[in-house]
């Protein structure tokens, strides 16, 4: 039998070494006899750390929430006397546990080794058919078929824009110059998505592979990999792949005895969003500060180094060795008219069961969350889902019918962005969530253009003042005119995108930034500013608020209700969070 | 000087290659924690690029540093999964346990805090990364254990 230990970084985080190490001290034991090895995320975060267990016929047994001490249960009772523990159980091959809908409603394509191998193993990537699609493509030796089957398929770019990727790879082929480059686009940047941080940690050799499939339909023979900083073990995973790859002949000179070659390389990014976009990427290579310039010329053209340049995001190569493999019509079968395949979600914020997910194309917003995804934490009441990130907006629950297609989600005024899905309940403010995205998008633009350096400071001034109380009249038609300004004079998709928050927010909650402005109330009772804290009924006479009070304003005696005085009351809520008789009533 | 001596540009394997700046000022933080004055004046005798220029791309990317940290670099996240799940609320409960604002040291040298835009451990949300250890699924009262257990240890990687 063999023992799985999922270790990307959300297992890690949750504990998933110290399991590991626990198994670990059970191996040459007296006990049961086991085989034990690492893997990648399977997408399950809400329930890591995960273990597998995988019976000698092939059969896997998927336990969460095992933490370390429960180790030794799991040991004696599944590895010892062949006992399935029901309750720890999430998903079996023979159709067993809680969590079977989770999978049963997944596609997966860019996952399709995520938590199944062994990342830093070379073998596994080879034994679930790896580096097939590289040598069937070298075998052919037809780089303009290769860009035909890719354009057939109807890959767009994953990493938001959504372009055909057979199109810009055949820009890239039919530019002149005899130096060309394949860029890795991993700098992930949009708070709320870390889809391809998993990729690269759970299957580092897929991206890899889809990379030197594209140096080879292009004509180039040096790659960049321009991942985050904040990706340490991303980082030493793709560190690993690469130097097991030039070892065995998949990378470096004359590739499978072949004339084609590939050198790729590392670069870590330092920080900073705006390197996303392909020019301030392209710039951050070259070692500048990573300015986005005008386009065209496009990178196609002129890229790297003035050579033509193709980058594509981590998942839109992880899907090119499964399109090579399968053929381009099995990849277009899945989706909508305009787009195909399948797309990977970071699923997070109030939602039952977060992480990764894959689903075809054209599937519907609530089906990702209540079917997939279980529905609301805690049983509230579903708001709004936010997509697209910092440049993308928020779908109001009312339209969670929309369906996932690149079109129909632009229609709402959202974008599909690069996958970050949070989800957001009644407590949700979101004339909050507006100034969240703001201040990140004022923090992160690079200054270049005067609209987006200045209006996107002067927007989040005046959203910060109406999440403080402050908000004036006039305040919303200020913003829509400052929105359309910055979206129309910036030169890259920073400035031209971070009003969407804003104005979808504005589209769909409007009455929300109303009551903070008119009524001066927060509907969600999230801005401290506009909250006020009374006593009611129920209240004992405990005096736990009048001591946790730090501008001592309630009063009243032992065993009598008690008062707030509302001239002192700084609102910082914390009577409220002592309370254990819910007498303090929000508002 | 011991330190100085260790730090050769030249056995360096980005010199003498293009784009080279930015993993230079990597590395050199690697070392020192931070970048100083000297070390960059350092990097411009051994590479030839001007000090203005150096000073423009070192300032441009949020990564780099110009003044020492603590022993524990500690960063709160605040994504948008840590933002709806109370990254404010740890933000605060770790200012008032450590007495100090987001972006300073504590006088003792033990702890640094920064807040960084999104760690990537959504699911986990509220989560901090303490050196290269990463917690989540915090609450206020977690959050002051924690920095207690790193605060008794002294500096180093604490499980």
């Amino acid at each position: 039998m063999e023992v799985l230990v999922g270790l990307g970084t959300c297992g890690i985080a949750a504990g998933a070494e110290h399991t590991f190490r626990a198994l670990e001290s059970k191996l040459g034991g007296d006990g049961p006899r086991f085989a034990l090895s690492k893997t990648g995320c399977i997408g399950m975060c809400y329930r890591e750390p995960l273990v597998e267990i995988r019976h000698d016929d092939g059969i896997r047994y998927q336990y969460g929430g095992v933490s370390a001490d429960r180790v030794d249960r799991l040991v004696a009772e599944h590895l010892g006397e062949g006992r399935v523990i029901e309750d720890w159980l999430v998903w079996s091959d023979d159709g067993r546990g809680s969590e079977r809908a989770y999978f049963t409603n997944q596609t997966r394509i860019v996952l399709r080794n995520c938590g199944k191998i062994n990342p830093e193993a070379f073998e596994d990537y080879l034994a679930a058919g790896g580096y097939q699609a590289l040598q069937k493509v070298l075998a052919a030796g037809d780089p303009e078929g290769l860009i035909a089957t890719i354009t057939d398929s109807g890959l767009r770019g994953r990493g938001g824009a959504g372009f055909l990727t057979g199109m810009k790879w055949r820009f890239t082929r039919l530019a002149a110059g005899s130096r060309k480059f394949v860029i890795c686009n991993a700098d992930e940047g949009d708070p709320g998505a870390f889809m391809d941080r998993s990729v690269l940690e759970s299957d580092p050799h897929a991206v890899l592979e889809g990379m030197a499939i594209a140096a080879f339909a292009i004509g180039a023979r040096e790659g960049y990999i321009y991942v985050r900083a904040e990706y340490p073990k991303a980082i030493e995973r793709l560190n690993i792949a690469i130097a097991q790859a030039e070892a065995r002949g998949f990378l470096g000179d004359r590739i499978l005895g072949t004339d084609f070659g590939l050198h790729i390389k590392l670069k870590e990014g330092a920080g900073a969003f705006v390197c996303g976009e392909e020019t301030a990427l392209i710039g951050s290579i070259e070692g500048k500060r990573g300015m986005p310039r005008v386009r065209p010329p496009f990178p196609a053209v002129k890229g790297l180094w003035d050579c033509p340049t193709s980058i594509n995001n981590v998942e839109t190569f992880a899907n090119v060795p499964w399109i090579v493999l399968n053929g381009a019509a099995a990849f277009a079968a899945m989706g909508t008219a305009n787009s195909k395949g399948t797309k990977v979600f970071a699923m997070a914020g109030k939602v039952v069961r977060g992480g990764l997910v894959e689903v075809p194309m054209g599937i519907s917003i609530r089906e990702i969350v209540f079917e997939v995804c279980g529905g609301i934490k805690d049983g509230k009441k579903f708001k709004a889902v936010q997509m697209g990130g910092p440049s993308g907006g928020c779908i109001p629950a009312e339209l969670q019918n929309t369906v996932i297609d690149y079109e129909s989600i632009n229609k709402t005024g959202a974008i599909m962005g690069s996958g970050g899905l949070v989800v957001m309940d009644e407590t949700t403010c979101m004339v909050d969530v507006a100034r969240f995205f703001l201040d990140f998008t004022q923090r992160e633009s690079c200054g270049k253009c005067t609209f987006c350096r200045v209006g996107t400071k002067r927007m989040l001034e005046v959203l910060t003042r109406i999440t403080e109380g402050k908000g004036k009249e006039g305040d919303i038609e200020l913003l829509e005119q400052l929105a359309s300004l910055v979206k129309n004079t910036s030169l890259c998709g920073l400035g031209q995108t971070a009003p969407n928050p804003v104005l979808t927010t504005l589209k769909y909650f409007r009455s929300e930034y109303e009551a903070h402005i008119i009524n001066r109330k927060c509907p969600a009772h999230r801005c401290q500013a506009l909250l006020s804290y009374t006593i009611n009924a129920k209240c004992t006479g405990c005096t736990v608020c009048a001591r946790v009070c730090p501008t001592k304003c309630i009063s009243g005696e032992v065993k009598k209700p008690h008062v707030i005085d509302q001239s002192k009351c700084i609102h910082c809520g914390e009577c409220h969070k002592a309370c254990r008789f819910a007498a303090i009533a929000v508002d | 000087m011991s330190e100085r001596r260790k730090f050769d540009f030249r056995k360096q394997h980005f010199v003498g290659e293009e784009g080279k700046l930015i993993p230079l000022l990597q590395r050199a933080q690697e070392t020192d924690g931070y970048l100083s004055r000297q070390r960059i004046e350092e990097i411009h005798r051994q590479s030839g690029i001007p000090l203005a220029q150096i000073y423009g791309v070192a300032t441009f990317y949020a990564q780099f540093r110009f003044s020492p940290v603590g022993k524990n670099l500690v960063r709160v996240c605040h994504g948008t999964a840590c933002h709806v799940s109370g990254a404010k609320e740890i933000t605060q409960a770790m200012e008032s346990e450590l007495g100090i604002a987001t972006g300073e040291t504590t006088a003792d040298g033990l702890f640094t805090l920064e807040m960084v835009s999104c760690l990537g451990c959504c699911s986990l949300a509220p989560v901090i990364m303490v050196n290269s250890t990463t917690h989540g699924n915090l609450s206020e009262k977690e959050v002051r254990k924690i920095l207690k257990t790193y605060r008794a240890a002294g500096a180093g990687e604490v499980q």
